[in-house]
């Protein structure tokens, strides 16, 4: 029996969405066309972007201003950070936030040991020079699994005239959103981290944020032009009008999440504790002091248990997380963390089966691997 | 009943991608690991260790006969262990053996204990060389297609990692290996085959040297001293080297020695290259041998192994005393062992530390 403990990296495509997208896929059509085919997909992008506009609470009369489609959160990140002159984010940004960043030389802001961006270093970079300024951060981190204070991170950046940008891909569907409450000026998110397909995600956008418009196509109101996934769409859609159940489901889903833990608790420690921080309820960043994450995660494949070790890849094979190094582990103790992340799909029998596969892995390994 | 699990190092290219269809023939549950040794420059796409292609053909390879496969990110053992011992040889003078640390350390060491940590019964690769059940154990010998031998670069398999090691392809001719390829519709059935140090893909070692090391320059002499001309670093030379030298017109020169400490290349005449013996130490014995026992020792992989007589061996160093005069022995080779009565057979090697003139 496989057992799937690597939500973060994708989710299994739910059943709303797969029905959605076959019912899509059989119809086809353009939806910049004018005829009737085009308008049936025209309402198909229509209909999925005010589902994904009610998920992260954008009204309907907003949606579509507010919600830009993308092929996924990455997409979303980089359309993001391209409208920004001046940068800061976290140091532990995800890749596709952290790369467009260090090429253009972003201020970094430091976190402390738990993965929480500090605040008081923030106060002061936003200080030198903020109206403007954009600060981008990942809300719940996919490998870590820490939650930031979003809060007080608007709160900052009004006080200082500067935009704030959350990465919400690891949030959505396991925190809720409230974008028009949270009143921040845009939020990514994306299609395959909650049941929809891979290849769909949006940049949500307060009014009064502009992106460019290079005249490439008018599609998306010129700010991501071309013509639309829409089967990719639809599911999107489909699986956040299946939010509610995913969202009802989280407690329970911490619960095994903390099972696992106590299971393993003679084998490995959390990196960041969710009794001591805030962390995403399915997301678990582990080490096995003296076991190589990569040697594990693959005894774990080949024992039938799928998880992962931290997220950077070069290559085809894994570098030690930056994230790791920020937190303050040194290289050894980073590649010696993998992570375990959880579903709404995530039975007892998964985690009990888990718990006594996981542990006799580490005692082989631990016992010398001979 | 349970297959035996068995680890097989796949590099993408058409030997070790037939040593994994070959497990899988036999029966066996084959994991395939490729090794990520170095980045590959940005223009390089194939035949250097984990240049992306690579990597790929690997992958596409696996998927092909149903295997699980892995990349395994071994970067930082590489640089340690083959990179920078093979840059700090060149500037001592040395001419080094890169692919045999490569398998020291990167194979017989870490893969292999990857591949116990994996629960794998054996770790395959694609070498030409066999293991083979001998009285006293398992035994290293050359592979069948002696223009293919690579038991000169496996000689520091220790006793218990030859008896987990499996060389599958060692009993085949390279026609034989690319046969079994198109048996099998293997993607890389065709593809060629990559002749150079792998993490120098122009084969420009000096250069490469030059871009991981500062410049040492220092002077040409003979052997009685004289300055005869100036260099940019030793590790531009290697003995018996005549080309390169920038010494004019004259009977022919060739280096004989390399003072690597004081940046000196020593030339002399051809007749100064002859060696009558050589001293090797970091011996790794795979037989027992003592002092007065007759051997063939190959002194670099591209030669033939010539008769000898072992003139001194302990458990960590040997002296060897050739029958006939060897020419340019370079000291940083390794000079490896086999048996005279069976000669496929590799008895052991070591580092050559110095081409002695006269053996007593």
């Amino acid at each position: 029996m496989r057992i799937y403990l690597d939500h973060n990296a994708t989710a299994p495509l739910g059943a709303a969405a797969r029905d959605a997208m076959l019912r899509a896929l059989a119809h086809g059509g353009n939806p910049s066309s004018p005829h009737q085919e085009g308008r049936a997909a025209r309402h198909a992008v229509t209909t999925a972007r005010l589902q994904v506009a009610r998920a992260v609470g954008v009204s309907e009369r907003d949606a579509e201003r507010c919600v830009v489609f993308t092929s996924g959160a990455t997409e979303a990140n980089r359309l993001m950070l391209s409208a920004a002159t001046r940068l800061l984010v976290s140091a532990i940004e995800h890749p596709s936030v952290a790369g467009p960043a260090r090429r253009r030389a972003a201020t970094l802001i430091a976190v402390d040991p738990h993965g929480r961006l500090d605040l008081a270093a923030l106060a002061t970079a936003l200080s030198r020079g903020a109206p403007g300024a954009w600060l981008s951060v990942i809300w719940g981190h996919n490998e870590l699994g820490v939650i930031q204070d979003v809060a007080a991170l608007r709160a900052l950046t009004r006080e200082h005239g500067a935009r704030l940008h959350l990465d919400a891909t690891q949030v959505l569907g396991r925190l809720p959103i409230d974008f028009a409450a949270l009143g921040c000026d845009a939020l990514s998110v994306s299609s395959h981290k909650i049941g929809g397909p891979q290849g769909a995600g949006a940049l949500v956008l307060a009014s009064g944020v502009g992106l460019s418009d290079e005249a490439a196509g008018h599609q998306e109101r010129g700010r991501r032009p071309g013509t639309e996934n829409v089967p990719a769409l639809v599911g999107f859609g489909a699986a956040c009008e299946a939010l509610p159940a995913r969202l009802a489901a989280m407690p329970a889903v911490a619960a095994l999440r903390d099972r696992l833990l106590r299971g393993l608790s003679g084998w490995v420690q959390p990196v960041v504790s969710p009794a001591e921080v805030p962390t995403l309820p399915n997301t678990l960043s582990l080490r096995a002091p003296g076991v190589e994450a990569e040697g594990l995660v693959m005894a774990l494949d080949l024992a039938g248990v799928a998880v992962s070790q931290g997220a950077a890849c070069s290559s085809g094979s894994a570098e030690p997380s930056p994230s790791l190094l920020a937190l303050g582990l040194d290289e050894g103790a980073a590649r010696e963390v993998f992570r375990v992340s959880l579903g709404p799909e995530t039975t007892a029998e998964d985690i009990e089966e888990a718990v006594r596969r996981i542990a006799r892995v580490l005692g082989h390994i631990a016992g010398g691997g001979a | 009943m349970k297959r035996r699990r068995v680890v097989v190092a796949m590099s993408g290219g058409v030997d070790s991608s037939v040593a994994a269809a070959l497990m899988v023939e036999r029966g066996y549950e084959v994991v395939g690991i490729t090794m990520h040794l170095a980045d590959a420059p940005p223009t390089e796409r194939t035949g250097t260790c984990c240049a992306p292609d690579d990597a790929n053909d690997a992958r596409r390879v696996a998927a092909h006969l149903g295997i699980p496969h892995f990349v395994a990110n071994y970067k930082s053992a590489f640089k340690t262990a083959v990179i920078d011992r093979f840059v700090a040889d060149y500037q001592a003078g040395l001419t080094p053996s890169p692919c045999v640390r490569c398998n020291d350390v990167l194979k017989f060491k870490l893969l292999l204990s990857r591949a116990r940590e994996l629960e794998a019964d054996a770790l395959a690769t694609g070498h030409y060389a066999q293991v083979l059940d001998g009285s006293h154990g398992p035994e290293l010998h050359r592979a069948n297609d002696r223009a293919k031998d690579q038991s000169y670069f496996l000689f520091g398999a220790q006793r218990d990692a030859l008896a987990q090691v499996l060389f599958p392809v060692g009993g085949l001719t390279k026609p034989e290996v690319r046969e079994v390829a198109r048996r099998h519709d293997l993607p890389v059935a065709e593809k060629a085959e990559s002749m150079d140090i792998c993490f120098v893909p122009d084969g420009d070692y000096a250069r490469f040297v030059e871009q991981h090391a500062a410049p040492r320059p220092g002077v040409i002499t003979d052997e009685a001293g004289a300055v005869l001309a100036s260099h940019a670093g030793v590790h531009r030379f290697t003995i018996g080297q005549r080309k390169g030298l920038g010494l004019g017109g004259g009977a022919p020169r060739f280096v004989i020695r390399i003072d690597g400490g004081e940046g000196r290349v020593v030339v002399g005449g051809a007749e100064r290259l002859d060696s009558r013996g050589l001293r090797a130490d970091r011996v790794n014995w795979l037989a027992q041998r003592s002092a007065g026992d007759a051997v063939l020792v190959r002194v670099r992989h591209g030669s033939e192994p010539v008769p000898a007589t072992l003139v001194e061996a302990d458990d960590h160093a040997l002296v060897v005393r050739f029958d006939e005069p060897v020419r340019a022995v370079a000291p940083g080779q390794a000079a490896v062992l086999y048996d005279p009565a069976r000669p496929s057979w590799v008895l052991g090697g070591g580092w050559i530390r110095e081409s002695l003139a006269e053996v007593p």
